[in-house]
């Protein structure tokens, strides 16, 4: 019980079981990986950076609008027309600034890159609209797509309430399920047109390109268990934001016991059909 | 020796214009640069206001969540159309006709340097967005893969495909012919004594946007045309499956996109250089530092493109450049907004249309520019991209950016093209209003897209509503509230008060040594070194 209210506590649309709660999302998620808040706190650093240049600049025009006016009897002084060491010092002080935001996002961006060490691969197809996960190693293969009540409530004057569906349109029948504190590899393509993967409280997101494999990786925090959601986030046709994602990120064990499970159905499943329908690797 | 000529036939000139062509031919035979700057402005006009009334069908379906109005498919066609229609159809068109009317006015010619090519130019439009607008009348209709066209969705249009692809070489042809005519009356026409440095910013600021536009419309031109042989021809440069690369798709696009966003804002950076000395009563501060800016921004513009593709999953060494040369633009950007603060310390202010709109540039773009120096920084561009973050962006950069500049440059210019001042009153209310409601149209679109709503999608998650509405409440107020600018000039034209030369108190510049209206052809004989030196603007 106390997990799954930890879990929703965690989500990153926890809001959206309070109806009346959307006034209050501001910012971005700080996620649940470690990449993730990194990506939040450099986030932080150059929104406050920018508030800061904000607050001067602004300042600054906020002064000369109320001390220049002419209605107050302000005389022009035509003699201030150039200054180079003023120039040179608002053309150099910039400089520092942006290398004071290079250094740390560059740090970041290479411990992104870092895909060594991954323990479990799962390729992602996405299609016209939804997606495919296919656990390469252990021949566990399904599609996920949006959910039922979802797609109904999202047909052309439904009738229905979105606010009365649970997580509308970010709700899918097969979740994507992965365990929690193990490095995931998501190879990344699309089947007909450019998809792009995103899961917020993971911090990334990447493209799904026909004929391409993008490399992704993410690792949940161990006591972060429970649902992420995001969406398709390239614009691919009619009903591109009617693919969502969930991740269901399980414990270890729990993850074990399920992919084993489902392999063996699988498995099953395949043998059991018609003969001329070749099994799933 | 042209000069001599001029103005020795100074009365044969005069009695040529009477013989000029009256009623519709003056139009469709323009050769004037004022009737030709006229036209792309009506027409610039007219295309504001559709893709304004697409942009507020697009806040009408995001009011609330849930499908109330359109099939998602004409949401994405809604989307498309309203990004193709003011790139190309509003906003460039106005700056071309702000250019036609001013740059010779302002260097001292009596009109564009090739006025034939300058009628062709204008009148390829219209056909161009006819053929564009039929499209949401063909089977399939209007193309929905969005503005940048990303194969292979792209491929998946219908009759509007090859529509849309033609409409755009002719959208692309106008522009390259527009701009080598500026090139040229820039180059060749000016009085003798208006040395380039002594051009106004405007001029400078178009000078550099020409030639931005002669670099990469064919870049564009040549990326829509692969598309077309991909769809119709069966090559493959864009189908992975046939050896080409989707992605260099999105490479050529952005080669072309990035300066082409450029092509949008650096004339407005012209027009407010001229705006602000003048109720400033001041001098621009920092003349040639303010060239070499934008010829600064125009050189990097070329090597940037990438940064609007960082999720295509580029190498790392690819990522840190794009994201190291995105930055560097933040430099010459910050030397235009300190210049143009510079230029207000210890001016005298005062607060007609021309400058409240001009004051709300400085701070509204300064904010956009702010939300691109985010965006710059690659791993948070990785949560940033494609969210309604970017729409809030680029939306503060291009409306009151790019649009209010050329709000502006129309209040400011007004005056001289009627001979009739404006009712100010009225000007400032579609000011407030504008400056109010475009702030609550796009600021909480900021607040959506970093709680994670995509952009381009109809329908969204419940918990995005309340700022959604707000959003869409801001969207009418300012679509409603633009209404008043045609009425404004309308009035204006029948019932104006004349005014004389110069409008403005602490105007600076040629056109206002002009009478108003300026004569037919501007400046039959060039201003003497006298009326330069009155005219100069540093």
């Amino acid at each position: 019980m106390s997990k799954v209210a930890a879990a929703a506590a965690l989500l990153p649309f926890a809001a959206a079981v309070r109806a009346d709660s959307g006034w209050g999302l501001l910012n971005m998620t700080p996620g649940v990986t470690d990449i993730s808040r990194k990506i939040y706190d450099l986030h932080m650093e150059v929104f406050w950076i920018c508030v800061g240049i904000a607050v001067v600049v602004f300042g600054w025009m906020i002064w000369s609008l109320i001390a220049f006016r002419k209605s107050k009897g302000a005389v022009a002084d035509t003699s201030l027309v150039h200054n180079t060491r003023v120039e040179i010092i608002w053309t150099a002080l910039p400089v520092f600034i942006l290398i004071a935001m290079a250094v740390p996002a560059a740090r970041t961006l290479v411990d992104i890159e870092d895909t060594r060490n991954t323990e479990l691969t799962i390729k992602v197809t996405g299609f016209q609209w939804g997606w495919n996960y296919d656990y390469l190693d252990d021949g566990v293969n399904y599609f996920s797509r949006l959910d039922r009540a979802s797609d109904a409530a999202r047909q052309l004057l439904s009738g229905i309430d979105p606010a009365s569906v649970p997580n509308y349109l970010l709700n899918v029948d097969h979740p994507l399920i992965v365990p929690a504190g193990v490095k995931v590899r998501l190879l990344i393509t699309g089947a007909d047109v450019i998809h792009s993967w995103w899961v917020p409280a993971f911090g990334l997101k990447k493209d799904a390109i026909p004929g391409f494999i993008n490399e992704l990786w993410f690792r949940v925090d161990p006591d972060k268990t429970g649902l992420y959601r995001g969406q398709c986030v390239e614009l691919c046709g009619r009903d591109h934001g009617f693919m969502p994602i969930v991740v269901d990120v399980r414990s270890k064990a729990d993850f074990s016991a399920w992919l084993k499970a489902t392999a063996a159905e699988q498995k099953q499943a395949a043998a059991n059909a018609p003969a001329a329908t070749p099994a799933t690797g | 020796m042209a000069y001599a000529h001029a103005a020795g036939a100074h009365d044969d000139l005069a009695a040529h214009e009477e013989h000029r062509p009256h009623g519709w031919r003056r139009w469709v035979y323009a050769t004037n640069h004022k009737d030709i700057g006229t036209m792309y402005l009506v027409f610039a006009g007219i295309m504001f206001f559709i893709g304004g009334f697409l942009a507020m069908l697009i806040r009408l379906e995001l009011f609330k969540p849930g499908l109330q109005f359109f099939d998602p498919l004409f949401f994405n066609s809604l989307t498309t159309m309203h990004a193709l229609i003011m790139i190309f159809g509003a906003i460039m068109p106005a700056w071309t006709g702000l250019a036609n009317w001013q740059i010779p006015m302002q260097v001292g010619a009596p009109d564009m340097a090739l006025p034939r090519l300058n009628n062709f130019s204008f009148w390829i439009l219209p056909f161009a967005f006819t053929l564009l607008l039929a499209t949401f009348f063909v089977p399939g209709g209007a193309p929905a893969g969005g503005w940048t066209m990303y194969p292979p969705l792209m491929l998946q249009g219908g009759a509007a495909f090859p529509m849309t692809i033609f409409a755009i070489h002719l959208m692309g042809a106008s522009s390259i012919l527009g701009s080598m005519n500026v090139i040229v009356t820039i180059l060749n026409m000016r009085a003798p004594g208006m040395t380039l440095l002594r051009m106004p910013l405007f001029v400078w600021s178009w000078l550099i946007t020409a030639y931005l536009l002669i670099a990469v419309m064919p870049v564009l031109a040549g990326a829509v045309t692969m598309l077309l042989t991909d769809h119709f021809f069966g090559t493959t440069f864009f189908t992975a499956a046939g050896g080409g690369d989707p992605v260099m798709f999105q490479h050529i696009f952005w080669f072309f996109g990035h300066p082409e966003v450029y092509i949008l804002i650096l004339p407005a950076f012209g027009i407010i250089s001229e705006i602000i000395p003048t109720f400033s009563r001041k001098p621009i501060f920092g003349y040639e530092a303010m060239v070499y800016a934008i010829a600064s921004i125009a050189f990097l513009s070329f090597i940037v493109w990438a940064h609007h593709m960082f999720t295509v999953g580029m190498p790392l060494a690819g990522q840190l450049f794009f994201m190291l040369t995105t930055m560097l633009i933040a430099i010459p950007t910050g030397v235009k907004v300190f210049n143009w603060c510079a230029t207000m310390w210890k001016g005298s202010l005062t607060f007609e249309p021309p400058m409240l709109f001009a004051v709300s540039f400085l701070f509204l773009f300064t904010i956009g520019g702010l939300s691109g120096v985010m965006l710059a920084i690659v791993p948070a561009d990785f949560q940033y991209q494609d969210t309604y973050f970017v729409v809030a962006h680029f939306h503060y950069v291009l409306v009151p950016g790019a649009i209010f500049g050329i709000i502006g440059g129309v209040y400011y210019w007004l005056p001289k093209w009627t001979g009739r001042m404006y009712d100010q009153t009225l000007g400032k209310w579609h000011f407030w209003l504008s400056a109010i409601f475009v702030n609550v149209l796009f600021f909480p679109q900021h607040f959506l897209g970093l709680a994670g709503m995509p952009r381009r999608i109809p329908d969204y998650a419940v918990q995005f509503t309340d700022w959604n509405m707000v959003s869409s409440i801001g969207g009418f107020g300012f679509g409603l509230s633009q209404l008043l600018f045609p009425y404004l000039i309308w009035k204006c034209i029948k019932h104006g008060t004349p005014i004389g030369n110069r409008a403005w108190e602490g105007a600076h510049g040629l056109e206002w040594e002009l009478p108003s209206p300026p004569p037919f052809h501007s400046w039959e004989t060039p201003p003497s070194e006298a009326v330069l030196a009155h005219a100069a603007v540093h």
